[in-house]
This record gives structure tokens, sequence and C-alpha cells, in this order.
């Protein structure tokens, strides 16, 4: 069959193409990200970060807003946490193959699997409405709750599994019952990774916005009691750009949320680092 | 004695945790079933998915249009996401130099972190400006929305692959090499292949947060009930429809909208059961690669 390329053209033209898509993808992504943070970093100063919001939001800060985030992701990792480790832990040391099992595990993946606005509506029909927890952090932090929930599962269950198997055997053989072995050899061998699915479940918390839309109120005040309404910040970027409110304050809301976003990432990278380079060090 | 009944105890409690996302997966299922089932029954099944209407105030429910406004969506976005995110994954995993590399992952890793929320505001502001200068109309369309969720997807689509393509033994690559195999005919016809299961998980990550995707897309489709006739023609999606009209609904228009969310979860799990088949199959043809 003859060629119409050489495969030597061939190797020349497919290096230009990978460098291309390559240099291409990343080059869409940072400029969006630079572009957000351009226009919303110079808006970001001490009276935005810690002022109350003027005129729903046309002027004044952000700060009720970013106590609500803290707010819902913390009552969500709260919530999510121990049954995320506590499912993890049970998966990976104490639970055989049977068809619970089998169960769990593609319940966990099939939550995982389910869109954030469904999400959403349950919150709404079931917290909200069903328990009459109303338009409230707790409802929306327990709605965030169950989306983190896979997320620290998967993570952690991976983490537990991988910990080296003579580890636990040298502490049973010791006389060390299982949960002491659990307790104090396996899940401190595993702590980075259950670490790292805590910080990724919350990075989803605190970047979430549909499944608070109904959850949650609108409040711009700062929520004090469980059954506040309040006004996360990806939710205030939503109504604030949708309703054409104010477009700096829509910049600023959106630079604060790629800044934590980044902060979060770079704190973890760097612990992971840390962590992994004095086990390796021994 | 009482040592045991601890450890007993402590094993039932780890238990118990381990049922809670079978127990939340059957309240989430069953409250969006309750809460949908008197707008399936009113309108009936066949109507509900197939109507062509959607004008709660007269009281006609199809949410046909939609379907294929989220199937249309999303589409579009996997056929300018996939072949992107793969080439980059290629670059990343055999082209680009270490030190590049060691800078791009995370840079990416990071970048599929952002809120969704952002990425709609982005497209909000430049993305429909620049498409009604280009294109005409109101600049809010399918194809914008498409794009905005190829931007979503892409970092998905590019990590999962590339962790796919490294992955591959490196003895398949340096046997290709060594029997004379330019490195574009090694990628081609070894590394590529044997990554195939692992690159399909990428894709179907990609589709689940993409037919999943709200906020960004109501910000930027436009949200006309209509069945588009050119990416340019503005869409609504399953998912918009929940979270635009929840705010004020009562009565069977409330219901219809857990019925939407019905139709979504069900939309889902076909996806999902036809991508997973695909893996499934692929798997099992390419020997060795397994992923």
């Amino acid at each position: 069959m003859n060629r119409i390329i050489s495969p030597k053209n061939a190797q020349k033209i497919m290096k230009v193409v990978f460098w291309a898509s390559g240099i291409l993808t990343i080059l869409i992504l940072l400029v969006i990200i630079g572009y957000i943070l351009l226009k919303g970093l110079p808006v970001i100063d001490l009276e935005f970060l810690f002022g109350e919001p003027i005129d729903s939001g046309r002027a004044g800060g952000i700060f009720p807003m970013i106590v609500s985030s803290l707010y819902v992701t913390f009552i969500a990792l709260l919530v999510a946490t121990p049954l995320g480790v506590g499912a993890a832990i049970y998966l990976a040391e104490y639970a055989g193959e049977n068809n619970i099992v089998r169960a769990i595990r593609f319940g966990s993946e099939t939550l995982a699997s389910i869109p954030s606005i469904i999400f959403g509506l349950f919150g709404l029909a079931f917290f909200v409405i069903f328990l009459g927890m109303g338009w409230s952090v707790l409802s929306g932090g327990l709605t965030l709750a169950l989306m983190a929930l896979p997320t620290i599962l998967a993570a952690s269950e991976v983490s537990v599994e991988s910990v080296n198997k003579s580890y636990s055997e040298g502490s049973l053989a010791l006389g060390a019952t299982k949960w002491q072995t659990v307790y104090r050899v396996v899940v401190p061998a595993a702590l980075p990774g259950i670490t790292t699915g805590v910080i990724l479940g919350m990075a989803r918390a605190i970047a979430e916005a549909a499944a608070i839309l109904y959850t949650v109120g609108a409040a711009l005040t700062i929520p004090i009691s469980l059954l506040d309404p309040a006004r996360p910040l990806p939710l205030h970027l939503y109504i604030v750009a949708t309703e054409g409110i104010s477009l700096d304050n829509a910049y600023g809301t959106a630079a604060v949320l790629v800044m934590l976003i980044l902060i979060i990432t770079v704190v973890t990278n760097t612990l992971l680092d840390r962590y992994i380079k004095k086990m390796m060090g021994r | 004695m009482s040592r045991k009944t601890d450890e007993f105890l402590i094993e039932k409690g780890l238990f118990i945790t381990a049922l809670s996302s079978i127990i939340i997966i059957a309240l989430i299922i069953i409250f969006i079933f309750v809460e949908g089932l008197p707008a399936l029954q009113s309108v009936g099944v066949f109507n509900f998915i197939f109507g062509m209407d959607w004008s709660p105030s007269d009281g006609q429910f199809g949410v046909f249009p939609m379907i294929i406004g989220s199937l249309a969506i999303t589409g579009l976005s996997l056929l300018m996401a996939i072949p992107l995110g793969i080439f980059c994954a290629i670059f990343l995993s055999e082209i680009a130099p270490t030190s590049v590399r060691k800078i791009l992952k995370p840079t990416i890793q990071t970048l599929a972190g952002i809120p969704s929320v952002v990425y709609g505001f982005f497209g909000l502001i430049i993305l429909v400006p620049f498409m009604r200068t280009q294109f005409g109309g109101t600049g809010f369309s399918m194809l914008t929305a498409s794009i905005i969720l190829t931007v979503m997807i892409l970092p998905i689509i590019v990590s999962v692959s590339e962790d796919a393509l490294r992955s591959v033994p490196p003895e398949y690559k340096e046997a290709s090499m060594a029997l004379g195999a330019t490195h574009w005919q090694t990628i081609k016809n070894v590394i590529f292949p044997a990554a195939i299961p692992g690159v399909i998980t990428s894709v179907i990550l990609g589709m689940g947060r993409a037919i999943g995707e709200t906020l960004a897309i109501i910000m930027v489709a436009g949200n006309v009930v209509q069945i588009p006739t050119s990416i340019l023609d503005p869409v609504r999606a399953l998912t918009s429809n929940i979270a635009i009209e929840m705010g004020y609904a009562t009565g069977l228009h409330y219901n219809a909208l857990f019925a939407t969310g019905i139709v979504l979860i069900v939309m889902i799990i076909i996806l999902l059961v036809i991508a997973n088949y695909l893996h499934y199959k692929k798997k099992v043809t390419i020997g060795g690669g397994y992923l």
C-alpha cells in the first residue's frame, strides 16, 4: 500500500499537533482563570472581605457570604468525614467480598454520579420540608455532606487498603485487638490519603451552588444559628451575575472563590509532598 | 469479655457508617419518586417524556425538548473535549519534558476544582457577547453552553486519561520502539490502545459532569424550551428546567419538576450502563492493557 505521508513525516506532524493541543488546553484554562483574577483581585480589599453587602450586593462587601460558605462546608465535613472514613475502614479492613459490600460500593459509586441539582431537589423535599429544617445552613450543610461523602469514602478506602499488610500483622501478633490495630496502626499510616479525601470533599462542597440553591435560602445576613438562612459564595456569584446586580462584586466574589480553591490545592500538595518525603526518608 | 463486646460494637458501628451510602441513595430515590409520581400519573409517562410542550400555566408538561437539549449540549461538548483532551493527555504523558509536565499536571488538576459558577460567569461576561458579535442573535446558545462545558470537562478528561496512559507498562513502548516503530506509531498502535479502558473512564466522568451541570448552563444557554435546529439556537437542559422553575413552582408544577429529576436520573443510569459496558468490553478485548 502506498503511503501518502512517510512514517518519519507523520512523526514530525503529530509532534507539532501534540504540542499545539497541549499548549491550547493550558492556554484556554489559564486565560479564563487569569481573566477572572485580573478583573477580580483589584476589587478585593479588607472592606470587601470584611464588609456587609449594601443594597443587596450592589456595593459593600461579602463577609456574610464568606461566613456562610465556611459554615455550610464545616457542617458538611463534620457529618461526611466520620461516615466516609468509617465506611472506608469497614470496607477495607472488616468486610469480606459479599453482596452487602458490593451493594455498598455500588451505592457509593452511584452517589458520586448523581447531578448536584438532584441533591438539591432531595435536600428541599427531605431536609427543608419533610424534616422541617427550613431554608437554613443546616439543610444546606447536610445536602453538601451527601455530596462530599462518596469523594471522602473513595479516597479513604484506597489509602486504608494500601497500608502495608505487615504493619497490621505485626500489631495483631503483638496481641493488639483488631480495633486497636486499626486505630493505632492502620489509620495513622493512611492519614495522608484520608486527609486528601477530606480536602477533596471540602473543595467539592465549597464550590457547589446548584445543590444549595433551594436548601440554604439566600439571606444577606450573617448566619448565627443552625437554622438561619444564608448565602454561600458560589450562590452569591450566581445571583449577582445573573440578576445583573453588580459586575464588580461578581468579579470580586469569583476571584475570592478561585483564590480559595488555589490555596486549598497548594496547601494539600505541600502537606502531601512533605509527608511523602518524610516517609521515604526513613 | 467487655473487650470483646467493645470490638463487636465497634465493628457494628463501622458497618452502620458503611451502610449510610445505600440508605442515602435509597432515600434520594424514594423522595424524588414520591414527589414526582403525581405529575407522571396525571400527565402520563409517555406524554411527559415525549411531550413537546412545556407550559406549566396551561398544565402542559412535556420534557422531550429538554431531553434533546441536555443530550445535544453534552454531545457537542464531548465532541470538542475528547480529541483535545486526549491529545493533551498524550502530550503530557509522552511528549512533554518532565519539567513541563511537573508544572502542567497539578495546574490542570487545580483547574478541575474551580467552581462551575465561575466558568459560567466567564461565559456570561466574555463568551456570550463574543458569540453575539460573531454570529448574531443573542449569543445565548447551545454552542456557547457546549464551549463552557468543554472547558469544564477538559481537566477531568486530561488528568484521568494521562494517568491511564502513564500506567501502560514501559516494556510495551520499549519493545515497539526497538522494533523500529516511530514514537507516533508506538503511541497510535501500542500505548493508546492499551490505555483505552482508562480513557473511556475519563470520558464517562466528563460526560457525567456535563449532563449534570446546572447553573453554568443556565447562565449561557438561553433556556428556551425548543428542539434546537442549529447549534446557534438557545436551548434548555433538564437540569436547568429544575433550577429555573423550582423557585416559584406549586402544586402539579412542583411535582413535574421532581418528575424532570426522575427523567434525569434514569438518563444518567442508562448512560452509565452503556459506558460501563463499553469499558468492560474494551477491558476484555485488549489483552494485557488491564487498567
